[in-house]
């Protein structure tokens, strides 16, 4: 690697387009937001407009954030319903990806693109997708109807009653589950293929049980891919708009729906800028948490 | 007994029946809602969820509504000039990144990461706030009116490019590019000649995902686009409002079966970048 000085021509020839497009159509924009955070809708003529805001350096919003319970109530169901998403991904991935971790080198490649492949197909088409598995007259209902009528639990209790399984928060976790369980399966493959086998082995030849060596040694050496998998799909469904939108129903409303309801019905960019900022610092946070973290576990080992 | 079963070894955890089976579960769970959808846009029935038949009428329909081939016409001259874009500057950064050593590297490299990391939401947001405040002319014809979608496409894609390129030139063995300039190359003949062809595979790959990157966004497009600027998500999203129809399946089954012809393009490129380099 040369050093900038010595070609300096070269330097900022492949410097410059990109760094400006970013700082003008990215790095402008997030600061025109942070500004934006700071103001308050500007009173025109002693009416309260509803188009023009004013940059008054006014915490208000951050402070209705924070304090408003209508907003605090939303925020910690954000994050519980990212938690337990969370969750239930890591319980799905895992096994997932220990099976093409221990998979013949032959077959692995292709067990890893039948998992990441979804991601390529459209969030939208895969959110929409799941209306028509958990609707009324959906496939899981139509599912359920069928077995039942076949055990004739119908004649017994009467005639089967649709589940509502959808416009609820069962819906929401179900539907970020779905999304974001790619994003699980790559750290964990990737920190489970590293694996260190004859640690495995040591351990079951000196008796510990199945169990045991994966609760103890498994699960501890595979530790960065569990926190970097954790965070991953952690931070897009805290920031999830379009899975709430579609399955969620009125009160199923994440952090996600608020922003877009500030800046598109309820016309408040002020309020929305400030909670984007604390989702923001949230990430960011997350993100730091998990460069610790896994610099932490990369040094015990 | 003990003897005539079969004998597993302990560490052979993808042979066991019941890891296979979770596997296969999981792997039947990620698929199926996208394929029934896919199988029912074919279903000659409005609203049953019951096979009656095969039936492309619903194509049809979908080819016949203006605004939904309107947004999709929008979507890929969008994704092309993105894709063109987004792969030029991304190569650029890439090769940046690659080839210097500067102060505040990683902070630069940090800064690029960030439309990769931020929530989709707020880069949504903070376009829809660029470009209403600086006052971006909007009516303009096509298809200069798909500007603004297109500069924020561009922002969010190329830092993508950035990585698959700079992933791409680690492989490269920086002696070819010493001795072509000992040989007396100029700084663009070796970039033509020796560091392009190596790096080919890379763009193929960077322009494809930048390609399907554009045509699948939703979130970020949703709040740039206005009512004259529809994109084939956007319009999608509209009509899901209103009701699961048939059509919107077959407008669906479109948009996946392109996405997955590009996705098989990009790994055809990536397996042969990996035969034809040592």
């Amino acid at each position: 690697m040369e050093s900038f000085r010595k070609n300096q021509g070269v330097f900022w020839i492949l410097a410059g387009p990109g760094s400006l497009w970013l700082l003008f159509f990215f790095l402008v924009p997030l600061g025109i937001v942070w500004i934006l955070s700071f103001g308050e809708k500007a009173v025109i003529d002693g009416k309260v407009s509803i188009t023009e805001t004013e940059i008054t350096w006014t915490l208000a919003n951050y402070v209705r954030a924070l304090a408003d319970p209508v907003y605090l109530v939303i925020m910690w169901k954000s994050a519980w319903i990212s938690a337990l998403a969370t969750t239930l991904c890591l319980i799905i991935a895992y096994p997932v990806a220990f099976v093409i971790a221990f998979a013949s080198p032959r077959w692995r490649p292709w067990l890893l693109l039948a998992v990441i492949l979804p991601f390529w197909i459209n969030l939208l088409i895969r959110t929409y997708a799941l209306i028509a598995v958990f609707r009324i007259r959906g496939y899981v209902n139509f599912t359920l109807e069928w077995t039942y009528d076949s055990l004739w639990l119908d004649r017994l209790f009467g005639p089967f009653e649709p589940l509502e399984l959808l416009y609820n928060d069962f819906a929401v976790v179900a539907g970020l589950v779905y999304v974001f369980m790619p994003f699980m399966v790559l750290p964990l493959f990737a920190s489970i293929e590293r694996l260190d086998r004859s640690m495995l082995e040591a351990s079951l030849d000196l008796g510990a049980s199945q169990m045991a060596t994966f609760l103890r040694v498994t699960v501890p050496l595979t530790m960065p891919g569990i926190i970097s998998g954790v965070i991953l799909v952690f931070i897009p469904c805290l920031g999830s708009f379009l899975t709430a939108d579609l399955l969620g129903g009125t009160n199923a409303t994440m952090i996600g729906n608020v922003i877009e309801r500030q800046f598109k019905a309820a016309n408040d960019w002020p309020f929305g800028a400030a909670l984007s900022f604390l989702l923001m610092y949230v990430t960011f946070g997350a993100l730091a948490l998990r460069a610790l973290l896994s610099r932490d576990a990369g040094m015990r080992t | 007994m003990k003897v005539l079963r079969r004998r597993v070894d302990p560490l052979d955890y993808a042979g066991r029946i019941w890891m296979r089976a979770f596997f296969g579960l999981v792997f039947i769970l990620l698929y199926a809602p996208v394929v029934l959808m896919m199988a029912f846009s074919f279903n000659d029935s409005r609203r049953n969820i019951v096979w009656r038949g095969f039936t492309t009428k619903y194509y049809e329909k979908a080819w016949n509504n203006d605004g939904l081939i309107e947004a999709f016409v929008n979507s890929l001259t969008i994704a092309a000039i993105n894709t063109v874009v987004a792969t030029i500057l991304g190569a650029m950064v890439a090769l940046l990144l690659w080839r210097f050593r500067f102060p505040f590297k990683s902070a630069y490299e940090g800064f690029m990461a960030l439309p990769i990391v931020i929530p989709e939401i707020c880069m949504g947001v903070a376009m829809l706030a660029f470009f209403s405040r600086i006052g971006w002319p909007t009516g303009m014809p096509w298809p200069l009116n798909l500007s603004a979608i297109t500069i924020a496409h561009i922002a969010f894609s190329f830092p993508f490019v950035a990585i698959v390129v700079r992933a791409r030139m680690a492989g490269f063995n920086r002696e070819l590019e010493e001795a072509s300039r000992d040989l007396g190359a100029s700084e663009w003949q070796t970039f033509w000649h020796v560091i392009f062809p190596y790096m080919r595979p890379g763009l193929v790959a960077g322009a494809l995902l930048a390609f399907t990157l554009s045509l699948d966004d939703f979130v970020i497009t949703f709040f740039t686009s206005g009512p004259e600027t529809v994109t084939f998500p956007v319009k999608v999203y509209s009509m899901v409002r209103f009701s699961v129809t048939p059509e919107v399946n077959a407008a669906s089954t479109v948009l996946v079966v392109i996405t997955l012809i590009v996705a098989a393009l990009m790994l055809r490129v990536q397996r042969q970048g990996q035969e034809g380099s040592p």
